[in-house]
């Protein structure tokens, strides 16, 4: 029996790639055959078997003529949030209806130098605000992990139309039958869930807010966000620029340190980001995290916690324990005012950002009678309701009078919660924390109320707001048998750190379990 | 804090953006329960504290004040929903 190729870790298919076991090429053809069986997942907005069958093809010839790359021949998802040259950027929106970018972000720029092969361009939710996946205009992503059954129809009653029933042959079609639609996190949802059911090797993510980390925790994999300055931002469209962080969503930790080796580096068109040389982060995963102190924010101890996050959690800590790190307690006395100062700052941020969506250089335009009601008819429309909301609270707290008492505090509020970080760093190296307060939940719940949609984020803004890199790694299963993810939180510029215990919770956690739709299985 | 239906409509003009009057007050309920969440920071001493303006210690880099690209007039518009002759239209601004 021939080995599956969708099955393989990044690395893996490395080794199988240097080894001529197989082709770039049957790699592509592989993975391309995945992401049209996942398709019920609606995980893609974009597909792009034509690219990834000619970047594999000079994969393919790279190798040949002994120049492999470091990525070279890996099949990849790109969130579309990034912009692609000459692909369909949509972010998630109606706004950008047909936008075709001129250029290519500098992230996508940079794993294509290195060989990565762009499978297509991933839903997310719009503007990657949200955290279900759930607002998207191209339809919400269905978690891999929703219970299902292979069922067959008759689809020749498609489209009833002028032949009469006697006319028409019976067609029987398999469809995939969903029992109970689950989320797959967001806003990253489309890149969990084509990392989850295996029709991508591995995936970019953004993390505002949490939009990498939680929807790695909901589906089982891993997802890194890296220190703010750490990836270049340009070319991805912009939702609050003080927080936005690209990063790798794959299968395995080492998986992530080599994508962010490819990710990562000084650009002069980002000025946050930051020249400094990336570190080979896959070296960092030696296994030896003896006299690390981990440090249990006390604080992350909320109400109303589940006890299986609670056993997950002590359970992390027992884990690392055995290996010889140090669990200590710290403290983060500013930890509930994370969320409150994030839903200021970041919708602040992004009434401005969004601002550029205008109808007159890109994407859709809504006619009016004057400039000013095509403006106003474009964005009404343009805009789905989260967006709406969010700009218009970002509008409200920058608007005269109340700058002061909103953004101003706010952003007084974020100094103090990265000083909470820097006094607990002097005495612990990481910090270890839930991914999120639940596990993942029914597409439908928790739908009504945006703050109780928003508290998915508790454990993950801080670090955003203290601009540090975090990750998230698959650690166990609820009693729904639903994927739970442990946050590994580091020092600034730290992810080697970062990376190495969360490659030795990894080990101890052991995860293998596969979510119910895989894409070779469908 | 709690906003009417006045204040939504005065945003959503500031924001561009059109909220048909049925939905002004919804949108005033929900919008008022983000800012009541929010309303939480008041609670926090910040007596003496900088503003946080740039989350990692790093000056914003100079460079020379040059033309770096340009001449891509066709890239420029190559999206837009409307344009002609090397330009982008758009309704009638001035009467």
């Amino acid at each position: 029996m021939t080995r599956d190729l969708t099955l393989m870790t990044v690395s893996e298919a490395l080794d199988g790639l240097a080894a001529k076991d197989f082709s770039a090429v049957e790699l592509a053809e592989a993975h391309i055959h995945a992401v049209e069986a996942a398709r019920p997942l609606n995980a893609f907005v974009t597909e792009t078997p034509e690219i990834a069958l000619a970047q594999a093809r000079a994969a393919d010839a790279r190798r040949a003529r002994g120049e492999a790359r470091a990525l070279d021949g890996i099949p990849i998802g790109v969130k579309d949030l990034f912009c692609t040259e000459g692909v369909l950027t949509t972010a998630g929106s109606h706004i950008l209806d047909g936008f075709r970018p001129t250029y290519e972000s500098t992230v996508t720029a940079n794993l294509f130098r290195d060989g990565a092969v762009m499978l297509g361009k991933l839903n997310m939710d719009e503007f990657a605000m949200g955290s279900a996946n759930i607002t998207s205009h191209y339809g919400p992503v269905i978690s891999p992990w929703s219970q299902g059954t292979l069922a067959q129809r008759d689809a020749s009653m498609d489209g009833a139309g002028e032949l009469t029933a006697a006319a028409r042959q019976p067609r029987p079609v398999q469809e995939w039958v969903w029992t109970r639609k689950l989320v797959p996190g967001g806003s990253s949802g489309g890149s969990a869930a084509a990392v989850a059911a295996r029709c991508v090797m591995a995936a970019t993510g953004t993390d505002t807010g949490g939009s990498i980390r939680q929807p790695a925790g909901f589906v089982g994999i891993v997802g890194l966000k890296p220190t703010y300055g750490r990836c270049s931002r340009w070319g991805i469209v912009a939702f609050a620029s003080s927080l936005d962080q690209a990063g790798p969503m794959t299968r395995t930790v080492r998986d992530a340190a080599l994508m962010l080796g490819s990710m990562a580096g000084y650009d002069p068109k980002d000025s946050t980001s930051v020249d400094r040389p990336v570190p080979d982060y896959a070296a960092a995963l030696t296994g030896d995290v003896r006299g690390l102190r981990v440090g249990i924010p006390k604080e992350y101890r909320i109400d109303g916690m589940p006890a299986e996050i609670e056993r997950l959690w002590q359970q992390g800590m027992d884990w690392l324990r055995t290996m010889g790190a140090e669990p200590v307690e710290i403290s983060l006395p500013h930890t509930k005012y994370a969320l409150p100062a994030y839903y200021i700052v970041a919708p602040a941020e992004a009434s401005s950002n969004l601002a550029r969506y205008d109808g007159v250089r890109y994407g859709l335009r809504v006619d009016g009678a004057s400039l000013r009601e095509m403006y106003e008819n474009t964005r009404g429309e343009g805009f789905g309701a989260e967006v709406q909301r969010r700009v218009l609270i970002g509008t409200y707290v920058l608007s005269a009078g109340y700058y002061d008492a909103y953004y101003l505090k706010a952003q007084k509020v974020r100094t103090r919660i990265a000083d909470d970080f820097r006094a607990a760093f002097e005495r612990c190296d990481v910090v270890l924390a839930p991914t999120a307060p639940s596990a993942a939940f029914a597409i439908g719940e928790r739908m009504d109320d945006p703050i109780q949609m928003y508290l998915n984020d508790v454990f993950t803004v801080p670090a955003n707001l203290a601009g540090l890199p975090g990750i998230s790694v698959p650690a166990g299963l609820s009693a729904e048998r639903l994927p739970l993810g442990l946050q590994v939180i580091g020092r600034p510029f730290d992810e080697e750190t970062v990376f190495k215990v969360a490659g030795a919770l990894e080990s101890a956690a052991r995860f293998e379990e596969i979510p119910p739709f895989v894409a070779s299985r469908a | 804090m709690s906003l009417d239906k006045a204040t939504v409509a005065k945003i959503a003009h500031l924001a561009r953006i059109k909220v048909p009057e049925d939905e002004q007050e919804h949108l005033a309920g929900e919008l008022s329960r983000i800012l009541d969440f929010v309303e939480q920071l008041a609670e926090v001493e910040t007596e003496g504290v900088q503003p946080m303006s740039s989350v990692v210690a790093q000056k914003l880099r100079r460079r020379p004040d040059v033309v770096t690209d340009g001449n891509i007039r066709d890239k420029v518009l190559a999206n837009a929903p409307d344009g002609a002759e090397g330009f982008f239209a758009v309704p009638k601004v001035v009467e």
